[in-house]
C-alpha cells in the first residue's frame, strides 16, 4: 500500500497532547507510522500554514434506516436546488436535512468526518438500515440498536434478571450487527403503543409495571457486565419539554455508583445524548428558559457520564426520533405532516418537519442552550458537538457551530439578529459567556472525545502512531488573523481528507469512494437456554417475521469491522 | 429422498409471508410441494417448474415471430438501447430484488433515464398524499398483538392478499388479542360485497367514487358536529356508529387499497384518511397501512427514497434527479411520446397500462425481463428471461409495512439462465465499454 507524508501542518491532537505544534505524519499501509518508518518514496502533501487533524467522529446522528428515507420520500421538497450531478468519482447526490446515502457519505467526508453513527435501529429494519450504510461511501459506519422498549429488556429487567439481559443484548447485537445499547425515552416508547407515554422516570409502563428508573440502570449494569465498547446510550424522558431538566438531572444520576468496566478505556458508564433538549427550565412555552447550567454543573462534577450537545442550526429541517410519541406532541404543536411507524415488540419512530426560526422565541433560545452546553463543559473529552441530526440542524452545519463556539464575536452577530434577541438574553446565559474554544477544544470535541466513549480510541480521533490513517487538512492557519468566517469556510470543505490511508477528498471534492466498513459488536457469552427458548418463543407467537429470517446476513455487511468482547465468566 | 425447505419467502404479494415450507427434490432440482402458501404464491413457485418456460432470450422479428439469441447477443442490445436513446424509461421494479434495483439505478443514471415502479399505476397516489399530510402507521406484528379495531377500505384481501387476514389483521391471537377475531371488529368499506365484506362486523356499502365524502363525515361525526341524513349513500346513524366503534378501540388501522387510491380524488382520498387516522389518535390509538400488491414495490420506493430521495417517477434525464408525477410518470410520458426506448423489468406494463401506453411500448425500441412469458413480452422487441427471485435466487425485499425481509432460494434456475442482478450488471459494464470509447 501507498505511503504517504503530511509535512509541516499545525497538528491537534488530544491523544498526544500536541496543541497546534508542526510536525509531520506518516502514513504507511492504511496506518498512522513514525516519520522513520516510511521510505523516501512516501508520497508528500505539503500542510504547511494549514490545520491537521485526525479524522471526526460523529457519535449521534440519524443517517441512515428506515425513519430517515421515510423522511426523504415524504418531503421531496427537501431536495429542491440541492442536486449535485455525478462526476468520475462520485453518484448524484441530494437533499439538505436527509441527505441521501450519498451525499451523506460524500458530505460527511468533505467536512473531515471519517466515522459516524447511526443513532437508533430499530433491530426489525436493521437490514434496511444496513443496505443504506452500504450505500454510504467513504465513512465507517456503526448502528446502536434500541434496547429501551423491547419487550425482552422490560420483562427481564421487571425479575431484576441481568444475566439473562446481557444474554439477549448479545443476541439481538449479532442479529442486527449493532454497537451499542441505545435507550430512546425508557417506557415511554412502549406506552406509546396505547398512545401514552411515561414523562417522569418514575412513571410506570403500561402492563409491563416498569418504570424507565429501573430500565435505565438494569441496562447500565448489564452494559458494564457485558464491557461493551460504548456505555448505554441514552435519549431521555420528557424530550422537549419545558421544565424537562429536572428528568433530566434524575436521569443522570442513576449513573452515579456505577463504573465503567471494559478493556477499551471507556470511562463512563452513560451517554446522554441531545443534551440540548433536555435542559429546559419553566413550565410553558411563555416561560421557557435555559437551565444549561443546572444541568452541565452536574455533567461537569459527575465524571462518569459523557454527554452530546444537539445544537440547534436556525434551520428549516426534518425531526424524526424513536420517541414517537414526542413526535405527535410536535405535531399537534406545528400542524406538520406526522408519520409514525409502531414497530412490534421493539420500538416506535416519528417524523416531523420542523423550521427553527430566527424570528420564534423557543427557537432561539434553543440554539442558546446548544451552544452553552458545549461552552459550560469543564472537561471537553466528555462533550461532543453534534446536532442530533437532522433533529436540530442538519450535521453539514457543524462547521457553523464550530464557529460560534471558537468565536464570541460571531455569537454576538447573531443573538443581535434575533427578532427576540432582548427577550432570549434574557432566558438564557449565552450573551454573559466570552469563552471561545481553542482548536484543541474542538479536536477532544469532535475527535478525541466521541472516539473514547464509543471505545475506539485505540483506531479513531487521534494521530499517534498505530492508529488508523484517518487524517484531515483545513485550510486554516491558526497563527494569521482571521475572520469568524475564514473558520466556517475551513471546515466546511477539507483541503485534504485520508481514510485508512486513502485520500478521498482534495480541495474540497471527493476523488475516491474509499474503503467504507462497518463496525459491529460482537459479545460472546455464556450459553443461555431459558433466553434462546424466550426468542424462540416470542417468535413463534408474537412476531411477524420467523426467527430464520431475523438475522441480518453477512452479505448486508459487506467489509465489517467486527469488535469482538469476550463475557463469558 | 426429498428435502424440506423451511421459513421461505413469498415472492408474490406485499404480505410477504415468511413462513412457507418447499419440498424439493434430493438432487435440488425440483419443486414436489409448497405448504403454508396461498393458492396464488403456490402457483408463482410452481410456475418456475413450468416446461414450456422460455430459458434463452427471444428478439421478435418483424414478421412477429421470435428468434432465439444469446445473452450476449441480449446484453449488447440492451446497453446499446439505452446508450443510443435520449430519454429512456426504465419502469418495473416490483418483482426484483433490492439488489437487482440498485444496479439498475446505477445504469438508469449513467444512461439518463426515467425510473418508474408500478406505484404509479397503483399506490402512487398513497405516496403523493404521504408527501402532503405525513402517516401515522405500524408494522403488521403490532396488528396482531394490539389491534381490535380493523377496517378494510376498497380493498379485498381475501382474495388480493389471502393470508393478510389470517396472519396479521383478523384472526390471529397476538399479546393483547389473546382471543384473536373475538378481540377484534371489523369493519369493511367497499361498494361491493366481496368476500372481505362478508366476514366483517360492519358493511358500509359506499357509492361508487364516493369515498372522499364519507371519509369527511367520519371525521364530522368524531367531532359531534351535524351531519345530513345520508352521505356516500350511507344513513347518518351507521355513520355515527361507525366512529364510535373507531373511537372505543384501544388499537384501530385502516387498510387501504386499490379503490381508494385510483378511483375519483386518488391521493385526495387517501389524504383524508389518513388526516381521519389522525384524528382519531385524540380519542385512542390509530394507524393506516397501504395494502401493497408487488412483493417487492415497497422496496424499490426504498432503494429509490435513499439513492435519490423519491419513491416513484424519477427522472434522471438532466443529470440530476427530478420527480414530478404528471410530468415524470410512466403513462404521461409514453402517451406523449416522450420517451425514446423502453425497458421494463420485473412488471408487466403490457397488462395493467393503458392501451394507448401499451401500443407506445410496441412502436419502440423495447426489452422486457421476466421470466414469465406477458402481455409486455410479446410486444417487446427483446424478450430476456432470467430466474424467478425468491424460488431460484435470493435478495431483499420490503414487505408492505416496509420490514425489510430476505427473500431465499429454494432451486437452481435452469441451467445457463442468468439471474436480474447478473443480466443487468453486464449490460452496466458493457455501458461503461460504450461510453468510455465516447
Amino acid at each position: 500500500m501507498a505511503e504517504y507524508i503530511i509535512k509541516n501542518g499545525f497538528v491537534f491532537d488530544p491523544t498526544q497532547g500536541i496543541k497546534g505544534d508542526k510536525a509531520d505524519i506518516a502514513v504507511k499501509d492504511g496506518k498512522i507510522v513514525k516519520s522513520t518508518e516510511v521510505s523516501s518514496k512516501a508520497k508528500t502533501i505539503d500542510a504547511s500554514g494549514k490545520t491537521v487533524m485526525a479524522g471526526a467522529v460523529e457519535i449521534h446522528a440519524h443517517i441512515a434506516g428506515p425513519k430517515v428515507n421515510e423522511g426523504r420520500n415524504y418531503r421531496p421538497e427537501d431536495k429542491l436546488f440541492t442536486y449535485r450531478p455525478k462526476s468520475a468519482s462520485s453518484r448524484m447526490a441530494g437533499g439538505f436535512s436527509i441527505p441521501t446515502t450519498f451525499k451523506t457519505g460524500y458530505e460527511y467526508a468533505r467536512m473531515g468526518y471519517t466515522t459516524a453513527m447511526e443513532a437508533a435501529m430499530p433491530p426489525l429494519y436493521a437490514r434496511h438500515v444496513h443496505e443504506e450504510i452500504k450505500d454510504t461511501p467513504i465513512i465507517d459506519e456503526g448502528a446502536y440498536p434500541v434496547f429501551g422498549n423491547n419487550w425482552f429488556v422490560l420483562e427481564y429487567l421487571k425479575n431484576k434478571e441481568i444475566e439473562n439481559t446481557c444474554a439477549y443484548i448479545s443476541w439481538l447485537l449479532e442479529a442486527s450487527k449493532g454497537y451499542a445499547v441505545k435507550v430512546v425515552n425508557p417506557g415511554g416508547t412502549e406506552a406509546w403503543g396505547w398512545g401514552l407515554n411515561c414523562l417522569t422516570i418514575d412513571d410506570p409502563v403500561p402492563y409491563f409495571d416498569i418504570t424507565p428508573r429501573e430500565i435505565v440502570t438494569g441496562l447500565i449494569e448489564a452494559n458494564e457486565a457485558l464491557g461493551l465498547p460504548h456505555s448505554v446510550h441514552i435519549h431521555q424522558n420528557s424530550l422537549g419539554n419545558p421544565g424537562n431538566y429536572t428528568v433530566t438531572l434524575d436521569t443522570l444520576k442513576l449513573a452515579e455508583g456505577f463504573k465503567a468496566k471494559n478493556k477499551f478505556g471507556r470511562e463512563q458508564v452513560l451517554h446522554s445524548t441531545h443534551l440540548q433538549f433536555h435542559s429546559y427550565g419553566g413550565d410553558s412555552w411563555a416561560n421557557f428558559e435555559s437551565k444549561s447550567k443546572e444541568v452541565m454543573d452536574y455533567v461537569n462534577k459527575q465524571k462518569n457520564i459523557t454527554v452530546d450537545t444537539g445544537c440547534v442550526t436556525l434551520d428549516e429541517t426534518t425531526t424524526m426520533t424513536a420517541d414517537g410519541p414526542f413526535e405527535h406532541h410536535l405535531t399537534e404543536l406545528n400542524h406538520l405532516k406526522w408519520a409514525n411507524v409502531d414497530v412490534e415488540l421493539e420500538t416506535a419512530a416519528g417524523i416531523v418537519p420542523y423550521i427553527y426560526s430566527p424570528d420564534i422565541k423557543v427557537c432561539e433560545i434553543q440554539w442558546a442552550i446548544g451552544l452553552e452546553l458545549a461552552l459550560m463543559a469543564k472537561d471537553p473529552m466528555r462533550c461532543f458537538i453534534t446536532t442530533d441530526h437532522p433533529n436540530a440542524g442538519p450535521f453539514t452545519r457543524y462547521p457553523r457551530i464550530i464557529k460560534w463556539l471558537m468565536s464570541a464575536e460571531a455569537r454576538k452577530k447573531q443573538i443581535e439578529s434575533f427578532k427576540h434577541s432582548a427577550k432570549m438574553v434574557e432566558a438564557t446565559h449565552i450573551a454573559g459567556i466570552d469563552r471561545e474554544l481553542s482548536l484543541y477544544e474542538i479536536a477532544q470535541m469532535t475527535r478525541a472525545g466521541p472516539a473514547k466513549s464509543l471505545g475506539l480510541s485505540h483506531q479513531y480521533g487521534g494521530l499517534a502512531p498505530g492508529m488508523d490513517a484517518d487524517i484531515v487538512v483545513y485550510d486554516f492557519n491558526p497563527e494569521k488573523p482571521h475572520k469568524p468566517e475564514d473558520i466556517e469556510k475551513a471546515f466546511s470543505a477539507a483541503a485534504y481528507v485520508m481514510k485508512t490511508g486513502v485520500p478521498v477528498v482534495i480541495n474540497g471534492e471527493i476523488v475516491s469512494n474509499g474503503n467504507k466498513r462497518t463496525l459491529w459488536v460482537k459479545a460472546k457469552v455464556n450459553e443461555n437456554p431459558q433466553v434462546m427458548r424466550d426468542i424462540r418463543d416470542k417468535f413463534l407467537r408474537y412476531y411477524s417475521v420467523t426467527q430464520a429470517n431475523y438475522d441480518v446476513s453477512s452479505h448486508f455487511v459487506p467489509n465489517p469491522h467486527v469488535i469482538e468482547v469476550d463475557a463469558t465468566h | 429422498m426429498s428435502k424440506s425447505v423451511t421459513d421461505v419467502i413469498c415472492p408474490f404479494c406485499g404480505t410477504l409471508c415468511d413462513d412457507l415450507e418447499v419440498i424439493v427434490s434430493d438432487d435440488g432440482k425440483k419443486i414436489e410441494d409448497i405448504y403454508n402458501a396461498c393458492a396464488i404464491g403456490a402457483e408463482k413457485f410452481m410456475h418456475a417448474q413450468a416446461p414450456e418456460r422460455v430459458k434463452r432470450p427471444r428478439m421478435q422479428q418483424p414478421d412477429g415471430s421470435y428468434k432465439e439469441v444469446s445473452y450476449d447477443e441480449a446484453v449488447e442490445y440492451t446497453a446499446r438501447m439505452l446508450f443510443n436513446a435520449k430519454k429512456p424509461l426504465m419502469y418495473g421494479w416490483s418483482s426484483t430484488s433490492c439488489e437487482a434495483q440498485s444496479v439498475g439505478h446505477e445504469i438508469a443514471e449513467k444512461v439518463g433515464a426515467i425510473v418508474d415502479n408500478t406505484a404509479t399505476v397503483c399506490h402512487g397516489t398513497t405516496l403523493i398524499a404521504v408527501q402532503d399530510v405525513g402517516i401515522p402507521s405500524c408494522t403488521l406484528g403490532e396488528i396482531k398483538n394490539r389491534a381490535d379495531r380493523i377496517i378494510f377500505w376498497g380493498c379485498n384481501p381475501c382474495h388480493a392478499h389471502p393470508r393478510h387476514q389470517s396472519r396479521y389483521s383478523v384472526f390471529p391471537r397476538g399479546f393483547f388479542t389473546n382471543k384473536g377475531h373475538m378481540n377484534r371488529k371489523v369493519i369493511v368499506v367497499d361498494p361491493r360485497v366481496t368476500d372481505t365484506a362478508k366476514l366483517a362486523d360492519y358493511h358500509y356499502q359506499v357509492e361508487q367514487g364516493r369515498d372522499y365524502e364519507l371519509l369527511s363525515a367520519f371525521r364530522v361525526a368524531l367531532r359531534n358536529e351535524p351531519l345530513p341524513e345520508t352521505v356516500a349513500g350511507i344513513p347518518r346513524e351507521k355513520i355515527i356508529e361507525g366512529a364510535e366503534v373507531m373511537k372505543s378501540g384501544r388499537f384501530g388501522i385502516i387498510f387501504f387499497g386499490m379503490g381508494v387510491t385510483q378511483s375519483l380524488s386518488k391521493n385526495h382520498n387517501i389524504d383524508n384518511a389518513i388526516m381521519l387516522t389522525k384524528d382519531l389518535n385524540e380519542f385512542t390509538k390509530f394507524s393506516i397501512m397501504a395494502m401493497r400488491g408487488h412483493y417487492n414495490v415497497t422496496g424499490s420506493g426504498q432503494v429509490l427514497g435513499w439513492q435519490f430521495g423519491y419513491p416513484f417517477s424519477v427522472d434522471l434525464s438532466r443529470g440530476f434527479a427530478r420527480y414530478n408525477p404528471g410530468e415524470t410518470s410512466s403513462n404521461d410520458l409514453l402517451r406523449r411520446g416522450e420517451v425514446d426506448a423502453v425497458f421494463v423489468l420485473g412488471s408487466d406494463p403490457g397488462a395493467h397500462f393503458p392501451i394507448s401506453s401499451v401500443k407506445k411500448i410496441a412502436e419502440l425500441p423495447s426489452v422486457c425481463v421476466d421470466p414469465h412469458i406477458t402481455p409486455t413480452s410479446e410486444i417487446s422487441k427483446l424478450h430476456v428471461p432470467v430466474a424467478f427471485v425468491g424460488v431460484e435466487v435470493g435478495g431483499n425485499c420490503y414487505r408492505m409495512d416496509n420490514v425489510p425481509i430476505e427473500a431465499r432460494k429454494v432451486v437452481d434456475p435452469p441451467e445457463g439462465v442468468l439471474t436480474d442482478v447478473e443480466f443487468l450488471t453486464r449490460v452496466n459494464a458493457r455501458l461503461d465499454q460504450l461510453m468510455g470509447g465516447k
